[in-house]
């Protein structure tokens, strides 16, 4: 049985980072992120992460480079960052998953300003979406951690070469101290080969990175990014079991179930909150209501046929997202969701929330209370599609 | 197939008689094949790399307009991690625009850590890649086309800003500034940047055909003529101080170097305009003056 | 172009030589070797590379890629390249 330490969910993630061997680590604090890069540099001052180079750049949009000029020279690189810092990044996040390096970076997700909010909610890392980058999103610190090896094997196969984050909420999970198993080297080294990728910035071999494309060849690269990600869906699915294999801990693959089989009210969410929601799911469940969770874990590539799979018994599906695009008002899980179903045999209603917003707490009785209104838009039909969870009205 | 030795190969798509093909080919013919070059984009970027080809013998890399130097940070601090650094040269070679103005947060940030690359900035004066607009590198009263001269302008209204000493304000060993007009010169200032260990800067002046208005032979000559009038002055400057300059054996009127260009051809024409052609031999004469050219 | 792109759009060293750019050309430098005292003047001075050192230390000119921009004729100090209007 693995050694259980009580530690911060940040030093867990920088400690899970570490043990992945990293060659450069460029980074830049940002609450809530900070505390993972702090952890870093003193194992990099204890000489502790072997040859790395821990680079203090001057912004994130110098990390993210940095990143890029280091894998592209054959390094295996990490960063974490959130918010204001992964948006800085947003032109060269594109770069890099067109260029197909892997790079590994942990977003400890948080609001976008304006209003400034320094708290948690997947708006950062969901405006990224269309960067071309995997994106995993952990449950609790452990996940997050264990996460980290794991996104790793999966950017690192030679059929993906995607860079991946591997989100997790900021401060409910970065900054809560629990115990967790910290992830030993010599399974990780067990589990994780050394990056070997097959072109590298060397002058015996001097290849060209990055020219530019004319319009026959453009949509081919978009292309072959797709093909990358298609090929992620069934290597998350694996590596979550190879993971479990050498460390007994599992997650889910794309997506995960609790209750979920016979669930007539079936919740869809990511992160932290998931959580709650099994909390609430074992007292309802109790009172002999069908209602189960699907969790997301893998929101790029979006698993279309697992979630398809997953619901098609449901009688109408709850997604609860951190996030919205204002102009739809609705939540990417909502809409993704809603998609995900479109053109198929399978016509459920989809009843969307959002929630938690710039750190807004979501009790469980407010998600009891949204699984009765499932309960009621299933006999009577759904009036609103998307709303905000309790929102102030007398502010208004 | 070429004949050529070079290491900067032809069939690129740089204007006939290109100053940043120049500065290319003499750049690695200074540093040979041990280098890695960081290209930011612009004209040299986007004339040597038409994907499927590479005008590159060197193993280079582009990754956007404003993180050449950041990219080049991360080069070498892989090569280091790696223990792969040895002899290998880190070069970016960057435009005046992607240097002096969008890229000089990650620049500053790289020279202000002391990574061991050397920054060349191939300063042809505008953002020529998107059709000469004005940078901060762009010379006083010159024509571009956000700064073209009018009823009520005599063009760009401000000077050059003085790069290479906010680039010696970050304590860099070896900071030069050289021509493409002058390839000895510049390939032993380039040699000499990637042998200094640190963060080295040179700064080359390249008149570009296109942009400023010349016929493609005379871009060496139009180089020549920049120094011999003192409105660039050549130097090597070594843990800041000066310890050479390229002195000036027969100083030219800014005229000569003015007129032979259509940037500054309303000078010789709009009212005031020998004013402004007085304030440009000043800003030489104080050139001449301040550095003994 | 039917190779396969390769992950990422990495590309091999020195391929422009494929695009022979001596079609560009509307002038023609001519190379007078009587003239040329071997300095190596045009020779460093071509943005082509496409002034090739022979063996007796003389020169050629690559018109393969010669774009005839005019500059070795402008900087050779004997007037031993001259350019003429190119026959097409
Ligand atoms: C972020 C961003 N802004 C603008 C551009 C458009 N752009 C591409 S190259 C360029 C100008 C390049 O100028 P310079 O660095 O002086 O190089 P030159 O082409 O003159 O050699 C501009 C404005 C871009 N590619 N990226
Ligand atoms: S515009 Fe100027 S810098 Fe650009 S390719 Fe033409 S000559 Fe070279
Ligand atoms: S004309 Fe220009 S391209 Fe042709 S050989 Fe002379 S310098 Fe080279
Ligand atoms: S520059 Fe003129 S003299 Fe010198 S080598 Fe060339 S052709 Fe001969
Ligand atoms: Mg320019």
């Amino acid at each position: 049985m693995s050694k259980l330490t009580v530690v911060e969910g940040s030093y867990a993630v920088a400690h899970a980072a570490k043990v992945c061997r990293p060659d450069v680590i460029p980074a830049y604090p940002i609450t809530p992120q900070t505390h993972i890069v702090e952890e870093l540099s003193k194992f990099a001052a204890n000489g502790e992460i072997g040859a790395c180079e821990y680079i203090t750049v001057e912004s994130e949009f110098s990390a993210i480079s940095a990143l890029i000029g280091a894998c592209a020279a054959g390094a295996r690189t990490y960063s974490a960052t959130t918010s204001q810092g992964l948006a800085l990044m947003h032109e060269v996040l594109f770069n890099a998953s067109g260029m197909r390096l892997p790079l590994v970076m942990t977003v400890a997700n948080r609001a976008m300003s304006a209003p400034l909010s320094i708290w948690n909610d997947h708006q950062d890392s969901i405006a990224q979406r269309d960067t071309g980058w995997i994106q995993l999103y952990a449950e609790d610190p452990q996940e997050a951690a264990d996460m980290t090896p794991q996104v790793y094997k999966i950017c690192e196969d030679n059929k993906i070469m995607l860079p991946a984050m591997a989100c997790f909420d900021g401060f409910i999970l970065t900054h809560v101290y629990e115990p967790v198993v910290l992830l030993e080297q010599d399974l990780t080294d067990e589990f994780l080969p050394p990056f070997a990728p097959e072109h590298i910035l060397d002058p015996s071999n001097p290849k060209t990175f990055g020219a530019f494309a004319d319009p026959g060849v453009y949509s081919e690269f978009r292309y072959m990014q797709e093909l990358g990600m298609s090929a992620a869906l069934k290597k998350i699915e694996t590596v979550a079991d190879e993971f479990n294999e050498i460390y007994g801990r599992y997650y889910g693959g794309l997506i995960d179930g609790y209750y979920l089989d016979d669930a007539e009210i079936v919740l869809v969410a990511m992160g932290s909150v998931i959580g709650t929601i099994k909390d609430v799911l074992d007292e309802l469940r109790a009172e002999g209501k069908k209602v189960g969770l699907l969790k997301i874990r893998s929101f790029r590539p979006f698993p279309t046929d697992a979630i398809r799979n997953a619901v098609k018994n449901a009688a109408i599906i709850v997604p609860l997202d951190k996030s919205i695009s204002i102009g739809k008002y609705e939540g990417a899980l909502c809409t993704e969701i809603k998609a995900s179903l479109y053109n198929t045999k399978i016509d459920i209603p989809v009843l969307g929330y959002m929630f938690g917003h710039g750190g807004r707490d979501i009790p469980p009785e407010r998600i009891k209370k949204i699984v009765s209104e499932a309960e009621k838009a299933i006999v009577n039909g759904i009036t609103i599609e998307s709303s905000y969870v309790d929102l102030r009205e007398e502010l208004l | 197939m070429n004949k050529t030795t070079e290491l900067f190969a032809p069939g690129h798509r740089g204007c006939a008689g290109c100053c940043d093909a120049l500065a290319a080919k003499f750049m690695l013919k200074a540093v040979g094949e041990n280098c890695i070059v960081v290209t930011p984009t612009g004209c040299l970027e986007v004339f040597s790399t038409p994907f499927p080809e590479s005008a590159w013998n060197v193993p280079w890399i582009h990754s956007l307009f404003e993180n050449a130097a950041a990219v080049a940070s991360g080069v070498e601090a892989a090569l280091k991690a790696l223990g792969r650094k040895n002899d290998t040269k880190i070069m970016a070679i960057g435009g005046d625009g992607a240097t002096i103005d969008i890229g000089i947060r990650g620049l500053s940030g790289a020279f202000e850590r002391g990574h061991d690359f050397t920054y060349v900035c191939v300063d042809n004066e505008a953002y020529m890649n998107t059709g000469v607009q004005r940078s901060g590198g762009t010379p006083f009263a010159a024509t571009t086309t956000t700064t073209p001269a009018g009823k009520a302008s005599f063009g760009n209204l401000r000077p050059k800003k003085n790069m290479p000493q906010i680039m010696l304000a970050h304590g860099s060993p070896y900071v030069a500034t050289t021509s493409v007009a002058y390839p000895k010169d510049m390939m032993r200032k380039v040699k000499k940047a990637t042998e200094v260990t640190g963060p080295t800067y040179v700064h080359v002046h390249a008149p570009c055909t296109t942009g400023w208005g010349f016929d493609g032979s005379k871009t060496i000559e139009l180089g020549r003529l920049a120094v011999e009038t003192a409105l660039w002055p050549m130097m090597d400057i070594e843990n800041g101080d000066i310890t050479g300059v390229h002195k000036i054996r027969n100083k030219r009127p800014v005229e000569e170097y003015l007129k032979a260009q259509k940037r500054f051809k309303h000078l010789f024409s709009i009212p005031g305009g020998a004013d402004i052609i007085k304030k440009i031999q000043e800003l030489a004469d104080w050139n001449a003056d301040q550095y003994d050219l | 172009m039917s190779s396969k792109l390769c992950i990422g759009g990495i590309v091999e060293p020195g391929s422009t030589v494929i695009n022979k750019t001596g079609s560009w050309r509307t002038f023609k430098p001519i190379y007078q070797k009587e003239k040329c005292i071997k300095c190596g003047i045009c020779e460093l001075s071509c943005p082509e590379n496409c002034i090739i050192k022979t063996e007796d230390g003389y020169y050629e000119i690559d018109y393969d890629y010669c774009k005839g921009c005019g500059i070795c004729s402008n900087e050779c100090p004997r007037e031993t390249i001259e350019m003429v209007l190119e026959e097409k």
